[in-house]
This record gives C-alpha cells, structure tokens and sequence, in this order.
C-alpha cells in the first residue's frame, strides 16, 4: 500500500507539459459583456446582420437565466463581467501561405505536435487550428474542396457560404437551450465549420485543435457539421491551455446534424490545463455537444477522452429523430487531484428502430470528483428502441468519488434499455497475478488501467489513440490507492 | 407559500388544541417544531428532482375530512380476511385508519417485555424509551412530508422488542381504510428492536370501500440496534382511489441485519420514500420490492441507502411489471461516505412494459467517495421474450397463460426474498391471481357482494 501510494504521489507530480505561453501580440477588446462587446465582435468580423440578431436574442434570453446548479460540482462564482470575451493574435487578415503566418504561432502549434506545415503531410489530417478567439490557419482547404467539402473556419463560413450556416447555425442546439448555450450564442467568436456533399466520403481526419492563450479571455467557440445524405466524416477536437492561476471559461457550443444514411464520428481528447495540485487554476470546461441524425439509418458517434479541465460540464448528445438511426457515446474521463467531473450523454430516441450505445469509463484519483449522468429517453412513437449503457467507474484514492446518476425515461413498451454500473479499485488479486509474473506493480496498473479504459480507445482514430494512451500513463499509470 | 400549504397551516393552528387532546405528550412535544419545519419547506415541490413524477401538493388539494375528533367508524376488522389480506398465525392487530384498534380480541402471548400496540400507550408506558426513539430516525427536516406527519399524528403502532428477545410468532398489522366521507389520515409506526433480538413485522395496507377517496400519509421508524434481527413486510392492497404517501426510516447498529419488503398490487398513487442509514459495522440490509400496475396506478420508489462505516453490505432490488397506462417510477441511491471501506452495496430495477400507454422513469444513482468498495447498479426496461413465449405455445399453453406465467416468474425473486415461508407461499398466490386479474375484479367488489 504505502509503495503504491508514493507511486500514485510521483505520478501526480507529473507536469502538464502544454503549460507554456505564447508570447505573441494579442488584440483583446474590452472586458465584460454588454450589447457593445458583441456587436464589436460581430464588427471585426464584418457579419451580416442576421448573425447580429441571433446574437442579439441569444444575450437577452441569456440575461434572464441564472446559472443552473444541478450538477454534481462544486464551482465557484464566475463573474462574467470580468471575463475578456475577443482575443485574436494580431495579424489575422487570412494568412495566404505558412509563410505569413507568425513563426511564435507555429512554434506554439509544433510544440502541441500539431501538423500545421504542408510539408507534414504525410499525417493525412486536416487541420484547424484556432487560438483564442480566432481560427489562425486551416490546413488542406484546397484538397477538400476538390471533393466538395467545406471546411473552414467558422467566420471564413459566414462569409462565403452565408446560406448553409444559416440553415443550420442554432438548429440542433438552439440559444434558448441552457444557460451556456445562449452565452455562447451571444459572444462565439469563431470555430469550425464542415459541410460534407451528398454521398462524399471525407478521404481524411478532419482536425481542430485549440488553444488557450492569453490571459483573462475566455473561449466560446462554435463548430458546425452538416453530412449530407450518404455522406462520412470523421472529426477529431483536441485542446491545451497555459498554466495560469486563475479559472478561465470555455463555453463551445458543437453541432451535428446527420442525413439520410450519413455518418459523423467525433472524437475528443480534452486536455485543458486542469490546475495545480492544489487545485488552483485550470479551465471551467462548460460545453454543450449535440448531434442530431436526422435522416434515415443516420449515425453520429462520440468518442472523447477528458484528462484536462479543473471543472469538466458537458453531455454530448444524440437526437435520433430518423428512423433507423444509430447513436453511440464512448468516454474515458480521467479525474486527479482537485478536478470536477460532471459528464455523460442524451440518447433521445425518437424514430423506429433506433440503436444508442453508451460505454463510459471514470477514473478518479486523487481528492476528484467523477460523475456520470446520463438520459435514456424513449418517446412514445420509437418502436423497437433499444440502448445499452455501461458506466463503470474506477477509484486510485481513498478521498476522491465516483459517482453514477443515470436517467431512463421509457414511454414505449417495445423499448428494451439496459443499464450496468460498477465502481470498484483495481483488485488486489489482478494486481498480485501481474506481480506474480514478474510485473512491477506501476507497470502492472499502467496495464490494467489501460486495458480497462481499451473498449473506448479502439474507438479512436489511430493518430488520437496513441495521444490519449500517452496522456492516460501521464495521469494515471501506476496509481492504486 | 401556496394556498394549499396556507390552508393545511390554518387548520393545524386552528385545531391545534383538539390534535393535541387524544395524544400523548411526547407526540404533542414534536407539534410545534414539527409545524415551523413544514412551514418553512411546504410539501415537496413538484419536478423537482427528488419528486420529479409525484405532484404531492395537488394530492392535498381536494377538501379531504380529517378525523381530529377521533370518532370511531364501525368496522369489524376481521372482514378483511373474506378478501385478500394473508392470514397467517400471526400475532395480530388492527388500525383503522389512523387509530389504533383496541376493541379486545384474543391475542397470542408475547415474550415478556415485549409491547405492541398504540403509540399512545407506549409513550405513556415507557416514557423513557419512546422519548429516547421517536423522531430520532425521521428528522422533520427531511422533507415537508416528514414534517406534516409528525405535526397531525396522533396515534400510531409500536413493536418494541427488548434487548436479547426473541418473538417467535411474526406480529401483523392490518391497516384498514374505512370511512364515509373523504378522508386525509396521518399515520406514524415505530419499531424498536433491542440489542441481539429478533422479531418480524408484517404490515397490510387494506381499503374496504373503493368509492371513497382516501390519503394516507405514513411515517415508519425503525430501529435495530446491535446484532438485532427484523423482517420488515408490506402489502398494499388498497383501490385506485387511494393515495399513499409514506416514508420508511431504517438505522441499523453494527451486525444488525434487517430485510424490507414492499410489494403493492392494487392501489392508486403510491410514493414510497426508503432512507436507510447503516450506522455499525458489519450492518446488513435487504431492501426490495415489486409492484404489479395497471389502469392508472401509480407506483413512485425512492430509496436513499446511507453506508456511513465500513464493512457493510447492502442489497437491493425493485421490479416493475406495468399495463394499460400505470406510472412507475424508481429512484435509488447509494451513499458511501468516506472511510466507509470494504462496503458491498448492489442495486437493481427491472421493469417490463406491457401496454403502449406505460411509462417507466428509472434512475439508479451510486454516490462514492470511498475507494475499496464493491458497488454496482444495473436497470432494465423491456418486454417479455418472444421466444420464451413462442416456446411455451409451441408445447400448447396458451398466449394469455404464457405470458402469466413469465411475469409471475419475473416477479417470482422479490417474492423468495421473504423469509416467512407461509408468507412467500401466500404471495405467490396473491400475485398470481393479481395477474389472473381478480384481485383487481375484488377491489371493485364493496367487499361483501357474495
């Protein structure tokens, strides 16, 4: 016990290794939020005037809501006048080549290990890469469009396809649906659109990577996704943060919508700078996800691995509104020292025939808190609906908590839902057989901990896969409590 | 503060001095601070998230008759029997409505020390016990409900068991449902089982007129002290017009070991709150139940199980089986606080949905904060399996039998679950004839047709 907790101790010392800063010009405007600030916002960049509606109703709605307090977390008051809601790094007039760009970004984006240069590309990914409040540089855009497909930066969408992002902006999540969403809608700044033509097959992994840079700010990012029918897309989200010592806010609004037998898989590896060791510091990560499959046998899978964030909020979501329709929800959400965890997803099952899968894995270590909630909603008209969920959870210290709140909402008795949840610590005879074979312990939980955590990462694409097994050993290897 | 808290506040301060009357003072004691609780919090909001499904404020809407005076209704408690109540060898009692029934009858001896019977009595009898017990597990601040119970009370039923006592025989207390008018009753049990004794409580909720509308609510308090046995039973068997509201609080010493069993079949609206707090080491609880629904009934679990130390275990397992347009809904939820290690605690609802029109909300919840735990929950919601009735019909039973047969089968391990074996074998019965329907045919019947 005591070998494996100075192991747990060693490993909790681990450095969050994307904790530097850029030292780069940053345009920020005003602080706080009023009708100027996002009107500014709305300014800079140049938006037609119904963008400044929706942006307009979205503040005044927000203004009538209070900050739910449900959750299973402890935050503290957020002040959201002190918050910096537009920060760009100067020189943004849409670099036309790499050479353009500000050569401490590209550090930046290198160090994260992001494939920016052309010349990198032999990773095969597409890459957006937003920091702060503005998307710097979109990688592949001319390949893509080759195919048809749209992918740009969120602003960059808004004036060349001002059509499509109205069609679709506020239809999944709409600015009245929580507290979160209508502040994003009020003030989103940019983040990434993708439109995927009828029957294409996106022929690589599409990428955003964020990042937090300068202080003060808050990110309220928005992406958009349309599949059009028969069409597939793989979608890959990953974000970093400077260490600083106060909360910053993270507020991004994800929308998916899936036709007729299209596919969208999203993956996730959050990994905000999620405080010291005291627990100071670190990003609130409130974010709402959602996807709807709108069309018939449509599919929308979210795989995500959350090691970061000092307060992780968030429920990626599927509306299965077209019959046949599938959703699946995949999670790995690691918790250490003094993180918060409050995570899960919606299957809201509304066509015949529909099919959700959740498969959730909390870790907590340290003093964290790890929670699971998750809805199971069957409306009356889904015939045959049918879910499996399985949470399990898994405790490394005798002072933090996992916890599981699953919702079943079942208006249809042809509906079969099945939920499973397990909490429990490595067992000591798993741990004993390893070392019995010779197997260190640290090693020994190393390979437990990812074999436990392995039914979500086969879920990811193999670029992300080998990141999140490194972040995972980072966080986690050889912890036992 | 709504109107109809306003108006429950009215008639307590206004028949303040008849309430307290028949009581004893220990009840009256509670009155006051009873009602200052109530009126801060008020009845339980409505979605809210603990009484999400159950809107209790709008059960005390109607203008519902309460019996502060105390006049007797003219029953005669054994008619009960000519339904569906079991009758077992028990040592038996009556309440009627909310009052004890004390008309004589013979009785079985009891062990020496042993009481059963009113609330009143017992806390004039032994004033130091009862005052050292009652509350003591309900706190008022709970919730408004706890509250309202404790502030109209005025009687209840007692089974106290002293320390290193045995009872043999199980006790059985028929609750009975009788009255011409619209009738609110307030309803209060305690239980105390003393160090190393034994006993078993079997409790049957009864309505013997189905015309009139009747809302009970229901506090139980028990407690089992160190290394005490106790079985706890309930059967409702009420009508639709039948509104239940009751609340069940268990604390459980080191190396007790206490099963609880609630099992409705017929009734209207049913809200059964379960806290349990294992306060001792090596404590054991059971807790499970079923309910069988149709029509519109309404059956709405919420059970909060607390390990507060280490080394205990807990079990729990409630079933659903819902036709036509019934409601059931299931909250459960297991704290394990810090420090509590080596806990096991296992939780578990299964439904079926037999009818378009049911509805089932289901949400079992763990809450952990220690880590050498063994925890784990596990819900269902479906259909009975085509094949298994496929297969019964290919070997020539009927659909409609099929089908009896699987949900009598699907019930059937709530039932094994009882550890009274002339218990289990009479609950089998009933459940199957609930199934057959004519328990339901039975309820409509006015009792005394024949």
């Amino acid at each position: 016990m005591q070998e494996s907790n100075d192991i747990l101790q060693e490993v909790t010392g681990s450095e969050y290794k994307y904790g530097f800063v850029t030292d780069i010009d940053t345009e920020v405007i005003l602080r706080g939020l009023s009708e100027v600030v996002f009107s500014l916002i709305s300014y800079k960049k140049n938006e037609p005037e119904w963008l400044l509606d929706f942006r307009l109703k979205a503040f005044r709605y927000w203004l009538t809501l209070e900050m739910p307090r449900w959750a299973h977390l402890n935050i503290p008051p957020i002040d959201y006048q002190d918050i910096i809601y537009y920060a760009a790094p100067k020189k943004n007039d849409g670099p036309k080549s790499l050479d353009e760009v500000d050569p401490e970004l590209l550090k930046t984006f290198d160090k994260l290990g992001i494939p920016l240069e052309e010349q990198k590309h032999l990773a095969g990914m597409a890459v957006d890469a937003v920091m702060d409040s503005v998307s710097v540089k979109t990688t592949f855009k001319e390949t893509l469009a080759e195919k048809g497909i749209i992918f740009s930066s969120f602003s960059e969408a808004v004036q060349h396809h001002p059509d499509l992002v109205r069609e679709y902006l506020g239809s999944v999540v709409s600015y009245r649906d929580n507290f979160f969403a209508a502040l994003n809608s009020a003030v989103f700044s940019d983040g990434s659109f993708v439109y995927i033509p009828k029957g294409v097959r996106c022929p690589m992994e599409l990428s955003t990577y964020f990042r937090i840079n300068a202080a003060n700010t808050g990110q309220f990012e928005r992406t958009l996704i349309v599949a059009d029918d028969e069409a597939y897309v793989s979608y890959l989200e990953g974000c970093t943060a400077p260490m600083r010592d106060e909360n910053q806010l993270h507020a991004a609004i994800v929308e998916i919508i899936a036709k007729e037998q299209a596919e969208v898989k999203y993956s996730t590896v959050q990994n905000w700078y999620p405080g010291d060791k005291e627990g100071k510091g670190g990003i609130y990560n409130f974010v709402t996800k959602r996807g709807l499959c709108k069309g018939y046998g449509s599919k929308i899978s979210w795989t995500q691995v959350e090691t970061g964030s000092a307060i992780t909020w968030k429920y990626p979501s599927c509306i299965l509104a077209g019959d046949n329709s599938v959703g699946e929800f995949y999670s790995v959400a690691v918790t250490n020292n003094y993180q918060q965890a409050d995570t899960g997803t919606k299957m809201i099952h509304l066509g015949k025939n529909t099919k959700s899968t959740i498969v959730s894995k909390g870790i907590s270590a340290g003093h964290s808190q790890n929670s699971y909630r998750g809805l199971v909603k069957v409306s009356p008209r889904a015939e045959n609906a049918r879910n499996h969920s399985q949470c399990d959870s898994l405790l490394l210290s005798d002072h933090c908590g996992a916890h599981t709140f699953p919702y079943a909402d079942i208006q249809n008795e042809t509906a079969v839902i099945e939920h499973e949840a397990t909490t429990s610590k490595i067992s000591e005879e798993q741990l004993f057989y390893c070392n019995q074979r010779g197997i260190p312990t640290e090693e020994a939980v190393g390979l437990i901990v990812n074999g436990y955590a392995r039914e979500v990462m086969n879920k990811l694409p193999m670029e992300f896969a080998v990141e999140a097994q490194k972040l995972l050993q980072i966080s986690l290897e050889g912890s036992v409590g | 503060m709504t109107d109809i808290q306003r108006q429950y506040e009215a008639i307590f301060q206004a028949d303040y001095e008849a309430l307290c009357a028949p009581s004893a003072a220990l009840l009256n004691k509670h009155r006051q601070p009873a009602f200052e609780r109530f009126r801060e919090s008020g009845f339980p909001a409505f979605g809210s998230e603990e009484y999400k499904y159950t809107n209790i404020e709008e059960a005390f809407k109607p203008d519902w008759g309460i019996n502060i005076r105390r006049l007797a209704f003219p029953v005669n408690p054994y008619e009960v029997f000519r339904c569906d109540v079991p009758n077992l060898s028990t040592s038996l009692y009556f309440m009627v409505n909310d009052q004890f029934y004390t008309k004589e009858m013979p009785k079985a001896p009891l062990p020496e020390g042993v009481f059963v019977g009113s609330l009143n009595d017992f806390a004039t009898a032994y004033p130091e016990v009862a005052e050292r017990y009652y509350t003591k597990a309900a706190l008022y601040a709970v919730d408004g409900l706890t509250a309202f119970n404790t502030m109209m009370a005025q009687d209840g039923f007692v089974l106290y068991v002293p320390d290193e006592v045995s009872v043999e025989r199980p006790v059985q207390l028929v609750n009975i449902l009788r009255s011409n008018v619209n009738l609110l009753l307030n309803r209060r049990l305690l239980v105390i089982i003393g160090k190393g004794a034994q006993a078993k409580l079997l409790v049957c909720d009864h309505a013997m007129d189905d015309e009139t509308d009747f809302l009970a609510t229901q506090v139980v308090e028990i407690f089992a002290e160190e290394e005490a046995q106790f079985d706890y039973y309930e059967l409702e068997e009420t009508g639709s017009h039948t509104i239940r509201f009751s609340s069940l609080f268990l604390e459980q010493a080191a190396g007790s070991n206490v099963l609880v069993n609630g099992i409705t079949l017929t009734n209207g609206l049913s809200r059964n709150n379960y806290y349990i707090r294992l306060n001792g080491e090596y404590a054991e609880t059971s807790l499970s139940g079923m309910a069988v629904s149709d029509t519109a009934q309404q059956v709405d679990t919420y059970s909060h199980i607390t390990h507060a130390v280490p080394h205990c275990h807990s079990d729990e397992l409630f079933k659903y089986v819902l036709d036509d347009k019934a409601v059931g809904s299931f909250s459960g939820r297991i704290l394990v606080k810090p420090g509590a290690q080596k806990t096991t605690a296992y939780q578990n609802n299964r439904n079926l949905c037999i009818a378009r029109g049911a509805r089932m909300y289901s949400k079992p919840q763990l809450e952990i904060y220690a880590d050498d735990v063994k925890c784990s929950h596990g819900m269902t919601t479906g259909q009975l399996d085509e094949n298994a009735l496929f297969y019964m019909r290919s070997r020539g039973i009927p659909e409609e039998e099929a089908r009896m047969l699987l949900m009598v089968a699907f019930t059937g391990d709530v039932i094994d679950r009882v550890r009274l074996e002339a218990l289990r074998d009479r609950l089998h019965q009933l459940v199957e004839k609930r199934f057959r329907g004519e328990l339901a045919k039975c309820a409509g019947c006015r009792i005394c047709k024949e």
